[in-house]
């Protein structure tokens, strides 16, 4: 078998070991994705990663760096004691949208309005998913969940907050850009956002934050199937895919 | 290095960063700002870090984020700033990482003033946030003792890898004498920090957390920290004894300002023939246990007096140590209300009149 060549590998940013997310969840894609760009950039052995409350609190688990594990909604500060005392190093943080955009949401745009310079993975579902199926700031209208169990009433709770829309009025971040994981090409584009925030990060550039939507099948009560043809026609929808603040347009602007 | 003249606030401020912490995290707030003030200017000169950030409850987790590197990291708050860090100081104490904090006490609760106290002796010894952990805490009582705690909490918050709290009312923090910095100021040698956060090149990944979700290995955990805490018993003890005698019959305790002023009233009385001693804890936790004991159960004492800004707090730990063998008499003003050495004397005064000392009530039979 000489003519074989490997073009598939796990990376090295990424622990050999099994998930203990959901069929159907989109963490781990994101995960490698994650892992794949400090592969690519070479960066794995100078990050740190903060982890979240939520489902993916277990993220050290999986991504091979260095880790911290934040109160709920403080990810953001902790990367900024941390990326402040070590400018050298690279560090993101990995948040849900009940973490970032509920108890958090005074210290992401604190951090991004400061221009940290580390990087966010939000990862929006739209429910919380750990404590079992709650409304999220960013459930859907009518959305049903386990406290809104008539469907989001926004003449009671207000519309679903949308995060990259929100940071972009802030003059100091870097690089926005809200992305999906639910076909291999949005996985593609996905990929290149990523790589696009981590080299911000490298550059010494302000803020940098990539959106993901994602999927809860479990709490959604939709099969995986059915979870991504909700992102599609329901999600992406209320919450558009794009770049909602691009560094190098900026330059040139 | 000759003595100068410096404001309690900066003292401490200047105190933190000689002993090696170049960074500083802080929400403004009185009466500690100056603290701010004053490293917001001096970071720069030494090429250290100074970040004003969005709230309290920001600042505990910057400091949280900022101690996983194992640099020094410091804040400092007054009382409605501390109670925002408890959550911090919880997860902090959990992960076993260091960290110091000063606390210039005002009064509460709620908003409650901007005069000094010492009503958050509970909150800092006790435990203030949530779970089975303590801080180590100091509570100077001049402003050079203030500089002198300061530089030791660093050592001992990365020897025990734990929080620890430097308690000040606002007397501390706002009033002025002369300090005197160490020369060469050496410590003792420290384990390596092979803990921290630094990149995982050539190791295994290091994880901060405080999450076992494995009730065993979470009670392990809780176990780890408590042997830490008795260690802390039998090597971090300290207070002070001032004009203790054999001959007297009251025993006054107090700590911190408080005890200055007991000290005034204690050299008054001296002059009118009166002989009253002072016990000061320098360290509300550990507490230190065995030595108040041995204070108060001397042949001729026979009421013991604590007296705090406060409306009673410390006093409770005084009769859990004492445990009934002699009768306790406590006295206290709080909200920012700072007992005069008269009050002091005049409290000293009504306990020595014969029919007030001890004789406890009998209780009539219902």
């Amino acid at each position: 078998m000489e003519d074989t060549k490997t073009i598939f590998t796990r990376p090295t940013a990424l622990k050999e070991t099994v998930t203990h997310y959901c069929p159907g969840c989109t963490h781990g894609v994101i995960h490698r994705l994650v892992a794949e760009v400090l592969d690519e950039l070479d960066l794995r052995e100078r990050t740190l990663g903060v982890a979240p409350v939520g489902c993916s609190v277990f993220a050290y688990n999986y991504i091979n760096t260095d880790f911290l594990e934040a109160p709920h909604g403080r990810a953001p500060a902790l990367a900024t004691g941390f990326k402040r005392l070590r400018p050298d190093m690279i560090v993101f943080t990995y948040q849900g949208d009940g973490d970032l955009a509920s108890i958090g949401m005074g210290e992401i745009v604190h951090s991004a309005n400061r221009g940290e310079k580390f990087t966010v993975i939000f990862v929006n579902n739209g429910i919380y998913g750990m404590t079992g199926g709650q409304m999220a700031p960013t459930t859907l209208e009518g959305q049903v969940t386990t406290t809104s169990p008539r469907g989001r009433n926004v003449a009671d709770v207000g519309m679903p907050i949308r995060v990259c829309e929100l940071l972009a009025s802030l003059a100091t971040p870097a690089y926005l850009e809200r992305v999906a994981v639910h076909t291999p090409q949005n996985i593609i584009r996905a990929k290149r956002a990523v790589r696009k925030a981590f080299t911000c990060q490298v550059e010494n550039r302000c803020f940098s934050l990539v959106e993901f939507l994602s999927t809860c099948p479990t709490n959604w009560g939709l099969t995986p199937a059915e979870s991504k043809k909700w992102v599609e026609e329901r999600t992406m929808k209320y919450f558009p895919l794009g770049c909602y603040k691009d560094p190098d347009k900026e330059v040139k602007g | 290095m000759p003595k100068i003249l410096m404001k309690g606030n900066e003292a401490i401020a200047e105190a933190a960063l000689r002993a090696g912490a170049t960074n500083y995290f802080c929400y403004p707030i009185t009466p500690q700002t100056e603290v701010a003030e004053y490293l917001a200017r001096r970071m720069p000169e030494v090429g250290g870090v100074f970040l004003q950030a969005e709230s309290e409850v920001a600042v505990g987790n910057i400091l949280f984020g900022a101690a996983a590197t194992g640099k020094r990291v410091f804040t400092s708050s007054s009382s409605p700033g501390i109670s925002l860090m408890q959550e911090a100081i919880s997860y902090i104490a959990g992960a076993q990482l260091p960290c110091v904090i000063v606390n210039i006490m005002r009064g509460g609760p709620g908003l409650g003033g901007i005069l000094p106290a010492q009503s958050d002796y509970f909150q800092a010894v006790k435990g203030g946030g949530h779970g089975d952990y303590r801080l180590l805490v100091l509570a100077p009582s001049s402003i050079q003792e203030a500089v002198d705690l300061t530089m030791l909490s660093f050592y001992l918050a990365d020897k025990y890898r734990n929080p620890v709290m430097v308690i000040g009312d606002g007397m501390i923090g706002q009033m002025m004498e002369p300090v005197e910095f160490p020369e060469n100021y050496k410590e003792p040698p420290l384990p390596p920090k092979d803990w921290a956060c630094t990149g995982a090149k050539d190791r295994e990944p290091h994880i901060i957390k405080s999450l076992f979700l494995d009730p065993i290995a979470l009670e392990e955990n809780s176990l780890i920290l408590h042997r830490k805490y008795e260690q802390m018993k039998t090597e971090e003890v300290r207070c002070e004894l001032y004009k203790t005698s054999p001959k007297n019959k009251i025993l006054i305790v107090s700590y911190g300002t408080m005890a200055r002023i007991c000290q005034t009233a204690i050299d008054e009385l001296e002059a009118e023939g009166i002989s009253v001693g002072l016990f000061r804890p320098i360290s509300l936790f550990p507490y230190p246990e065995k030595e108040l004991y041995t204070e108060v159960v001397r042949k001729n004492i026979e009421k013991v007096l604590v007296i705090e800004m406060s409306i009673g707090q410390m006093v409770e730990d005084v009769e859990r140590i004492v445990k009934g063998a002699r009768p306790i008499q406590f006295f206290g003003r709080t909200g920012g209300v700072v007992p005069s050495p008269e009050e002091a004397k005049e409290q000293i005064k009504l306990l020595l009149k014969k029919e007030t000392i001890a004789k406890p009530r009998k209780k009539k039979k219902a």
